[in-house]
């Protein structure tokens, strides 16, 4: 077998086992949270014979392992269950805020990892000079000040009073791909200048790092450009860090845009869950940490894998 | 006003000219804009509702987890949505007298123990089906039911019988019920098919609008139900609900004028919104109130020398201007204010007076610090309301010792357990049912722990009484009871604050709840 081969099932197994040890974390915490389910959904008109039946339809009066596996059973079939809320299907729920939410990171991401690592290599090629500075100075800036209130300046300014684009992103499934992308150009644009600073000074970093080598003094001497050398010679040799960084920002971009999505009114993901959190409506908070911990581990395999993959010295073990 | 601006004007209001070019020729006739959307506005009022267009309101309260089930019904969105797609059998009017809308009249037995509504003929359903008595009778079993879960369930207890005679549904209660009407007028008895216990999600009621579009927490979409019995109400073709929690969001959203109508306003900024172009912010003076709770079986509140000399200790004007901002009005003691049918105007105004309040706290004979506890949670201010509450205690020599709680568990560890807290109330539709809530000996949530055999024995018996007359002694009678020996300190009574654009009209206040007592929707009309 190819080494390579070898190496991406052993990282993929890996994963699914990380997973596995997720999926047992997320039952046990929701199974610690004070108060079961059936007394969350009744509330003040629990009776005890209310809380047994209950407890009994919900399978409850079950040993706390059978109900493990018998969930994680379901779920790998695609299974979810339904919302005790609500009483709707949650596979049917998520999978519309989980496209809305994918939309949305895609758009940030889109705009965020290119731009960050022209930054970067830009900040390098003026180390020290004043686009560097200003590069860093704006890029901090933004990642200082907190993510609602650069919401709220961007909606004063882009919204309120130029009227550019809509202050309020609410997207449904009648509207065309533009009229989306029009939706979101607010929440994209904060979200991009929120993890635009980790990205790009990261990158800054890493080829500052490999600017050092002996053979960027050979490519000088050869008298290639400065941005050439840095693009060309430099940047290939710094991807692995770069791009660790960069699925983490976008990992973020899926899981921990809370605060964007409620400033926004945008439906995505991370509402869904803290309005089930606060209703303790378990099987969907359940759902939703197994979703984003795939989400985070999927995007540090991916890191991974390219960091091998972009290293000759991993790709051809002697 | 020359002849053609008047032209115009009627024009405009009429919708024969677009706004847009009124206010331009306006503008070219010298007239202000700002003038001249105030003149629209006064003419598109007088012109009466116009038919068409669509409204899109902003709310705060809507969750992922809402449901359709009217007895679920807990935040302000399901509550908007409830009154678009169902109808009550009674509504509360804004003067605070009962407008008939599925029963048609009703009357009550002399011991006010029986009650006959006779169901409105003709009325349909979004499915077709014609609204029958039994339908009535099913949905109010259906909340009188522990399993339904219902919001409502608290009133429906008292309700021991629900029987169809002819075109009638009659209520029989287990003791005398001068009320009834208005219990029944809640948000969560809108009437069903079968009374919901076929599919109490389905949606399908009798109001003016049937739904189009679902996503609980996010939008809802109806649109106008054309075999509607009543032309008064649904106006617009279609009425889309927005969920913006963020009250930033929603305001940016009225001013962007990506929604026409949003609730919650907060009071700091009711006034700089109030002057963005186009806005107007209503305030409705309603019946839910900011209180300082004490327990008058618990030391040293068992004294009342002590609670009166707190009493006296607030300075009312100063907190409803600090607070609320002006945007609510002076409490006196009492759960009850002018909003409230049978209220009783004549009993005096407590006032901010640090030299009775000195009296009393020397005849009382505490020392020491009084620990008032207080978090964010308890009312929006909470935390600087109790400041100025040590302040204007100071002044009359009366140390107080603000302990700020945490907000998770405020509601199990503080309320009603610590002997002096922050708190809030809601309100109720109607006198009885305030105190039966809260003032009563053996209510649950006496959170003043106010026990008094002479006002129990009044409550019951204005319970029962048909003559208003006497029935207003009797609630005058308890608010003094309350006022002068109860545990409540009640300095404000907080506005209801939405506000809407120039693109929609007829907005009338209503004391009950937010968004016009939840008939914002179906009221309103589009100006534009």
């Amino acid at each position: 077998m190819h080494p390579i081969l070898k190496l991406v099932i052993q990282r993929l197994a890996l994963g699914l086992l990380l997973l596995l040890a997720a999926s047992v974390l997320i039952f046990v915490g929701t199974q610690i949270l004070p108060g079961d389910v059936a007394q969350a959904v009744l509330g003040q008109n629990a009776t005890p014979e209310a809380l047994a039946n209950m407890r009994a339809s919900l399978g409850l009066d079950q040993p706390a392992y059978a109900r493990y596996f018998s969930w994680l059973f379901s779920a790998l079939h695609g299974d979810l269950g339904h919302a005790l809320s609500n009483g709707r299907d949650i596979a049917e729920s998520i999978s519309g805020r989980m496209r809305n939410t994918l939309f949305l990171a895609s758009v940030a991401a889109a705009i965020s990892v290119p731009l960050a690592i022209f930054l970067g290599l830009l900040a390098v090629r003026y180390r020290d000079r004043w686009p560097d500075r200003l590069i860093s100075a704006i890029t901090l800036a933004s990642i200082s000040l907190p993510e609602f209130l650069l919401g709220y300046v961007v909606m004063y300014f882009l919204s309120v009073k130029l009227g550019w684009f809509p202050s309020v992103s609410n997207i449904n499934s009648g509207m065309t791909f533009w009229q989306k992308l029009n939706a979101v150009a607010l929440p994209a644009t904060v979200l991009t200048l929120v993890v635009l600073a980790h990205m790009m000074r990261m990158t800054r970093a890493a080829i500052l790092n490999v600017m050092q080598s002996a053979y960027i003094e050979t490519a000088e001497l050869k008298g290639l450009r400065r941005f050439t050398i840095i693009a060309r010679h430099a940047m290939p040799n710094a991807i692995a860090p770069i791009v660790n960084v960069v699925m983490i920002n976008l990992a973020y971009l899926v899981v921990g845009v809370v605060v964007i999505e409620v400033v926004f009114v945008y439906p995505g993901m991370g509402q869904y869950l803290v309005d089930h959190v606060s209703k303790r409506d378990v099987p969907v908070v359940q759902a939703c940490g197994l979703i984003f911990a795939t989400v985070y581990i999927g995007m540090n395999l991916l890191a991974d894998l390219i960091a091998i993959l972009s290293n000759p010295r991993l790709r051809h073990p002697k | 006003m020359n002849d053609e601006i008047r032209y115009m004007l009627d024009r405009a209001a009429r919708g024969k000219m677009p706004r847009r070019a009124f206010l331009g020729r306006a503008a070219a006739l010298g007239v202000a804009s700002t003038a001249a959307t105030g003149l629209l506005t006064r003419a598109v009022h007088a012109q009466g509702p116009r038919q068409g267009g669509s409204l899109v309101v902003g709310m705060q309260g809507g969750e992922s987890t809402n449901s359709l089930d009217p007895a679920l019904a807990a935040s302000q969105v399901p509550f908007l949505y409830g009154y678009c797609a169902g109808e009550t059998l009674v509504n509360i009017a804004p003067d605070g007298s009962l407008l008939p809308k599925l029963a048609e009249e009703w009357d009550a037995s002399a011991n006010a123990q029986t009650w006959r509504f006779k169901i409105r003929r003709g009325v349909q359903f979004h499915n077709g089906q014609t609204l029958t008595p039994e339908d009535v009778a099913q949905t109010l079993r259906r909340h009188s039911d522990e399993n339904s879960q219902s919001g409502a369930l608290g009133i429906m207890r008292g309700i021991s019988s629900i029987a169809v005679d002819g075109d009638h549904v009659v209520l029989e209660t287990a003791t005398p019920n001068a009320d009834l009407p208005y219990l029944l007028a809640d948000y969560h008895l809108l009437i069903q098919p079968n009374g919901g216990f076929d599919d109490p999600t389905s949606g399908i009621m009798t109001g003016p609008y049937k739904w189009a579009e679902n996503e609980p927490g996010v939008r809802h979409v109806l649109e106008k139900f054309d075999g509607h019995w009543d032309s008064g109400v649904g106006h617009f073709n279609s009425i889309e609900i927005l969920v913006i929690n963020d009250a930033t969001a929603r305001n940016s959203a009225l001013q962007s004028g990506q929604v026409q109508l949003i609730n919650r306003v907060e009071p700091r900024v009711a006034g700089l919104l109030s002057r963005a172009p186009g806005v107007s912010v209503e305030s409705a003076g309603g019946r839910g109130h900011y209180v300082f709770i004490m327990r008058c079986d618990a030391a040293p509140f068992d004294n009342n020398d002590l609670r009166m000399a707190l009493k006296l200790a607030v300075n009312r004007q100063d907190m409803v201007d600090r607070i609320l901002r002006g945007y609510g009005s002076i409490g006196n003691d009492m759960p009850i204010n002018a909003a409230y049918p049978l209220f009783d105007d004549t009993i005096p105004q407590r006032e901010y007076d640090p030299d009775q309040a000195r009296f009393y706290y020397e005849r009382s004979g505490h020392s020491g610090p009084i620990d008032l506890r207080t978090s964010e949670v308890a009312f929006p201010g909470a935390i600087d309301a109790a400041q100025l509450f040590k302040e204007s205690a100071a002044a009359a020599g009366i140390d107080l010792n603000i302990i700020r709680e945490p907000g998770d568990g405020y509601w199990s560890e503080v309320w009603n357990v610590q002997p002096f807290s922050a708190s809030y109330w809601g309100g109720r539709p109607v006198q009885d049912q305030m105190y039966s809530t809260a003032y009563l000996s053996t209510a649950d949530w006496n959170d003043t722990a106010f026990r008094n055999a002479h006002f129990d024995e009044m409550l019951i018996q204005a319970r029962g009484e048909l003559d208003l007359t006497r029935r207003k002694e009797l609630y005058s009678e308890m608010g003094r009871l309350v006022r002068d020996e109860g545990g409540l300190i009640a300095p404000m009574f907080n506005d209801f604050i939405d506000a809407h654009n120039d693109q929609v009209a007829g907005w009338v206040s209503n004391p009950a709840a937010e968004m016009m007592g939840g008939q914002a929707a179906i009221m309103m009309w589009s100006a534009t």
